[in-house]
C-alpha cells in the first residue's frame, strides 16, 4: 500500500502526485518508471518517475487524465492509498557530458523530460529546453524547467503564450540559427516525437525519445510493449523506455497504442455514469 | 483369501473424473474436472495393490509417499492423506491438477502394465481439496529458529516449494515477487478453468502460515540486486524467476495489433481477470477468429481461453502432427471436446493487417514431416507452393519462452549458458556465485510445475547444509 501524500492539478487535465515509496525513492534514476495498480480490480499502468525525495521516501508522478484509470487516480486525495507500485523499471537515461543538450517536452511529456534536463544540467551540460502545449492553461512545469535549463523556449499551438506554433518549429529555428546541438531528448505525444526526429535526422543530431506503449507486467514477461527499433522488435519495459528516435517505427507505436480504444471508451463511460468505481 | 482380494481389486476400473459438459463449460471460466466424491475416491484408492517396492514414488519429482497417502484415502482418513502429501509437497491441490502424472507416477504404476494405472493425481487432488474444504488445514510445527536469513527470488512453484521446505527447518525466509500477487505461472499462466485461483491463494496462504514472508512488487535486479540482498544479511539466495521472456517467430506483421504472446494473453485473462472486463479494468481482445500458434500446454490453455472469451473459430496452428505435440493428451482431448479446430502441419509465415494496423489474415505454409531433427522428432519441411491464408482477428503466439536477462545482467559472477539460462554446477542448482542457487525454468527452460518444485526441493537441502555449515 502506498499513501498519496500530495496531489495538485498543474493544469486542467494534468495532475502531479507525490506518493510514498521509500525503496523506489532511494533507487530510482532519471528516465525510469513505475507500474501502478490502484486496487485489485485495477489495471497496471506505467508512469515515469518525475522526481523523488529519498529523505521523505516519496516519488513524484505526473499524469494526464486520458482514461478510466488515470481519471480514477486523479480522484485520489492525500491520505488515500494506491494498492501496488512496482519499480524502478526500465533503464535510466544515459547522462553524460555531451556539451549542449536540447530537451523537448510536449504536453504531459514535459514531466518526463524534466528530470532528464535537471540531470543533464547537473552533469555540467548546457541545457536548452523547448516546451509546448496546446494552449497556455495546460502548459506545465514552466518554472521547474526554467531552473533546470540554461535557456527555456515555450510554444503553444494556439499562440496564447510564447511562440505560436509547434515545438518542432522552435527546434528547427534553433538549428537554423547555427546553434551547435549535441543531443536532443524529445518526449511527448507520438506525433510530436516523430516530427522532432524528422527535424533532427538531416543534421544527424542524436535524438533520444522515451516511449509509452501499453504495458502489463513491465518486467519483460509479456511483450505487450513491443516496438520496432531499427527493424528489430524490442521490449520497451526492459530494453527501453528510451530509444534512438531515428530508428523508431512511430506508426506501429501509434496503432498499438490504440488497440483497446473502444474498450477504454466503454469503461470510461461506465465509470462516468457511476457504474464503475 | 489373498488371491480373492486381488481379483476383486482388478475388477474395479479406473474411476472416471466427472467433468463439466463441453457445451456449457465453454461459456464459463469454472473448473472443468469436478473432482471425485468420497465414495469414488475410496473405490479408486482401493485399486492400489500396495506394491512392496513401489515404482510410483521414484516417478515423483518431490518423492511423495504415494502408497502411504493412497492407503489413507482407501481407509477413509482423508485428512491424514492430505497431511501425508504435505510432508513432501507444499502444493498438493495444485499438483493434483496440473502435474503430467501420465509421464511420472502413473507411468510407472504396476497396474498400468496390463490395464489402467491408479489415478494418483485425482486422488491427490481429492485429498488436498477435502482438507481445504473441511477447514481442517493444520500448520505443522517448524524447527526452532536457526537465525539464518535466506532470500528466495520468485514466488512460483520452485520458490514456494523451497520456501516451505526451508522455513520448516527453522530458517528466516523472505520471498521476493515482481508481480503484485504470488504464485508465478500458477497465478498468471494457468487458467482458472484448469486451476482455480482460490486454490493457489490457499496454498500460498499455507506457505505463509508456515512463517514465510512474501514481498510482492519487488523486481529483484531493479529494486535490489543480489549483492544488495547479501548486504542486508541474507546468507543464501535461491533464484526461481522462471523463463520469463516470450518468444516470437520474427515473421512479417507479427507486431500488428491483436497479436499477443501467450504470456500476455494469459496474464491479461488470468492475473488481471480481463475475462471479467469491465468489472476488472484490464481489457483483452475478444476475437471471433482466434489462431493460437503452438502445440504445448500453454497453447491449449490459450485456445481454450479464446473459446471462453467468445471465439466462433478457435484454431491450433501447429507445424507438426498431433503425435509430436508436447501438450498433455488430456489437454488436447479437452480442447477437442470444446470444439477447438486443429490445423496441423501448418506454419504461419506472415500476418496481414487492416488500415488500423489490426491483424486480419494469416498466411501459412503447409508442412510435411521429413527426417528426424536433434530432438528426435521428424523435422517439418515446407510443401512447395502450398501457401494459403486464414482469416483471423486475434493471434496468440505460444511457441515457448526464453530467459529473462534482468537478474543475470545485474549480478556479477553469475554465469549463463548459451541460451541465457543460469548455469548450474550440480543437481542442487548451485550457480557460479557463492551462496546462490537457481532452479526451475530459469535453469532448464520451459518445463513443468512439478519439475520446478523438484528443483526447489533439491536446492533446499543444499542451502540448508550450506547455511548451517557457514562459518564453521
Amino acid at each position: 500500500m502506498h499513501k498519496v501524500v500530495e496531489k495538485k492539478y498543474i493544469s486542467d487535465i494534468v495532475v502531479k502526485m507525490v506518493v510514498e515509496a521509500p525503496d523506489i525513492a532511494r533507487k530510482r534514476k532519471a528516465g525510469q518508471f513505475v507500474i501502478l495498480m490502484i486496487d485489485e480490480k485495477g489495471e497496471r499502468i506505467p508512469l515515469t518517475i518525475v522526481d523523488s525525495d529519498p529523505g521523505k521516501g516519496t516519488i513524484t508522478i505526473i499524469f494526464q487524465v486520458v482514461g478510466k484509470t488515470t481519471d480514477w487516480l486523479s480522484k485520489l486525495n492525500p491520505g488515500d492509498f494506491i494498492k501496488h507500485v512496482v519499480g524502478p523499471l526500465g533503464h535510466a537515461t544515459e547522462i553524460e557530458k555531451i556539451g549542449t543538450g536540447v530537451c523537448v517536452g510536449g504536453g504531459v511529456g514535459i514531466g518526463v523530460v524534466y528530470p532528464i534536463a535537471a540531470a543533464l544540467k547537473k552533469a555540467g551540460n548546457e541545457v536548452i529546453s523547448i516546451i509546448g502545449a496546446r494552449t497556455k492553461e495546460i502548459l506545465i512545469l514552466e518554472e521547474e524547467m526554467k531552473k533546470a535549463s540554461d535557456q527555456l523556449l515555450v510554444a503553444t499551438d494556439d499562440g496564447s503564450y510564447g511562440f505560436h506554433g509547434f515545438v518542432s518549429t522552435v527546434l528547427q529555428n534553433l538549428i537554423d540559427s547555427g546553434k551547435k546541438i549535441d543531443r536532443v531528448f524529445a518526449i511527448g505525444p507520438v506525433p510530436m516525437m516523430r516530427v522532432i526526429c524528422n527535424v533532427t535526422r538531416p543534421y544527424n543530431i542524436k535524438t533520444i525519445v522515451s516511449l509509452n506503449p501499453i504495458m502489463v507486467d513491465g518486467t519483460g514477461m509479456c511483450g505487450a510493449c513491443r516496438v520496432s527499433v531499427g527493424g528489430e522488435t524490442r521490449f520497451t519495459c526492459v530494453d527501453g523506455p528510451e530509444f534512438d528516435g531515428h530508428q523508431v517505427d512511430f506508426g506501429l507505436l501509434m496503432s498499438r497504442l490504440q488497440m483497446y480504444c473502444d474498450q477504454e471508451k466503454h469503461a470510461m463511460n461506465l465509470c462516468r455514469c457511476g457504474h464503475g468505481k | 483369501m489373498e488371491n480373492e482380494k486381488k481379483e476383486k481389486k482388478e475388477k474395479v476400473p479406473r474411476q472416471p473424473m466427472p467433468e463439466q459438459d463441453p457445451k456449457e463449460r465453454i461459456k464459463n471460466f469454472n473448473e472443468v474436472p469436478l473432482g471425485y466424491t468420497a465414495e469414488t475416491a475410496v473405490l479408486e484408492a482401493k485399486r492400489c495393490i500396495m506394491c512392496k517396492k513401489p515404482g510410483c514414488i521414484s516417478g515423483c519429482p518431490v518423492d511423495v509417499d504415494i502408497p502411504g497417502f493412497v492407503k489413507l484415502v482407501a481407509e477413509g482418513d482423508f485428512i491424514g492423506a492430505a497431511r501425508k502429501l504435505k510432508e513432501t509437497n507444499a502444493l498438493p491441490a495444485v499438483c493434483g491438477r496440473v502435474c503430467p502424472q501420465e509421464d511420472q507416477c502413473e507411468k510407472v504404476c504396476i497396474l498400468g502394465k496390463k490395464g489402467e494405472p491408479v489415478a494418483i493425481g485425482r486422488l491427490e487432488r481429492f485429498a488436498a481439496d477435502y482438507e481445504r474444504n473441511s477447514g481442517q488445514v493444520t500448520i505443522p510445527k517448524v524447527a526452532p529458529p536457526t537465525g539464518k536469513k535466506i532470500a528466495i527470488v520468485g514466488a512460483g512453484p520452485a520458490g514456494l516449494t523451497i520456501a516451505g521446505d526451508l522455513v520448516k527447518l527453522g530458517h528466516d525466509i523472505t520471498v521476493f515477487e515482481a508481480l503484485h500477487k504470488p504464485g508465478g505461472v500458477l497465478i498468471y499462466g494457468i487458467p482458472e478453468f484448469r486451476l482455480p485461483k482460490a486454490i493457489v491463494d490457499a496454498e500460498v496462504n499455507y506457505v505463509e502460515k508456515l512463517g514465510v514472508k512474501i514481498v510482492n512488487n519487488a523486481a529483484i535486479g531493479r529494486i535490489k540486486t543480489i549483492d544488495e540482498l547479501f548486504g542486508e544479511g541474507f546468507e543464501a539466495v535461491f533464484l526461481g524467476v522462471g523463463a520469463g521472456a516470450p518468444t516470437f517467430m520474427n515473421i512479417p506483421g507479427e507486431n500488428l495489433s491483436g497479436i499477443y504472446s501467450a504470456n500476455e494473453y494469459l496474464t491479461r485473462s488470468n492475473l488481471m481477470k480481463a475475462y471479467a472486463f469491465p468489472e476488472y479494468d484490464t481489457p483483452i481482445a475478444r476475437g471471433k477468429n482466434v489462431a493460437v500458434i503452438g502445440g504445448g500446454n500453454v497453447a491449449m490453455d490459450s485456445v481454450r481461453t479464446a473459446l471462453r472469451l467468445g471465439a466462433d473459430n478457435a484454431y491450433i496452428i501447429y507445424r507438426r502432427t498431433e503425435v509430436e505435440m508436447p501438450a498433455r493428451i488430456e489437454e488436447v482431448h479437452h480442447a477437442k471436446e470444446e470444439g477447438v479446430q486443429f490445423k496441423l502441419l501448418t506454419n504461419p509465415i506472415q500476418y496481414i493487417g487492416d488500415e488500423k494496423g489490426w491483424v486480419r489474415q494469416m498466411v501459412c505454409n503447409r508442412m510435411e514431416l521429413g527426417e528426424p531433427d536433434d530432438s528426435g522428432r521428424r523435422r517439418p519441411v515446407v510443401v512447395k507452393g502450398s501457401e494459403f491464408t486464414i482469416d483471423v482477428d486475434t493471434v496468440v503466439v505460444a511457441i515457448g519462452t526464453m530467459a529473462n536477462p534482468v537478474i543475470q545482467k545485474t549480478t556479477p559472477g553469475l554465469e549463463t549458458n548459451k541460451w541465457g539460462y543460469i548455469a548450474v554446477k550440480d543437481e542442487t542448482g548451485l550457480t557460479t556465485r557463492k551462496g546462490v542457487w537457481a532452479g526451475g525454468d530459469i535453469v532448464t527452460g520451459s518445463a513443468t510445475v512439478i519439475l520446478a518444485m523438484g528443483a526447489g526441493r533439491k536446492a533446499a537441502n543444499a542451502i540448508h547444509q550450506y547455511v548451517m555449515n557457514a562459518g564453521k
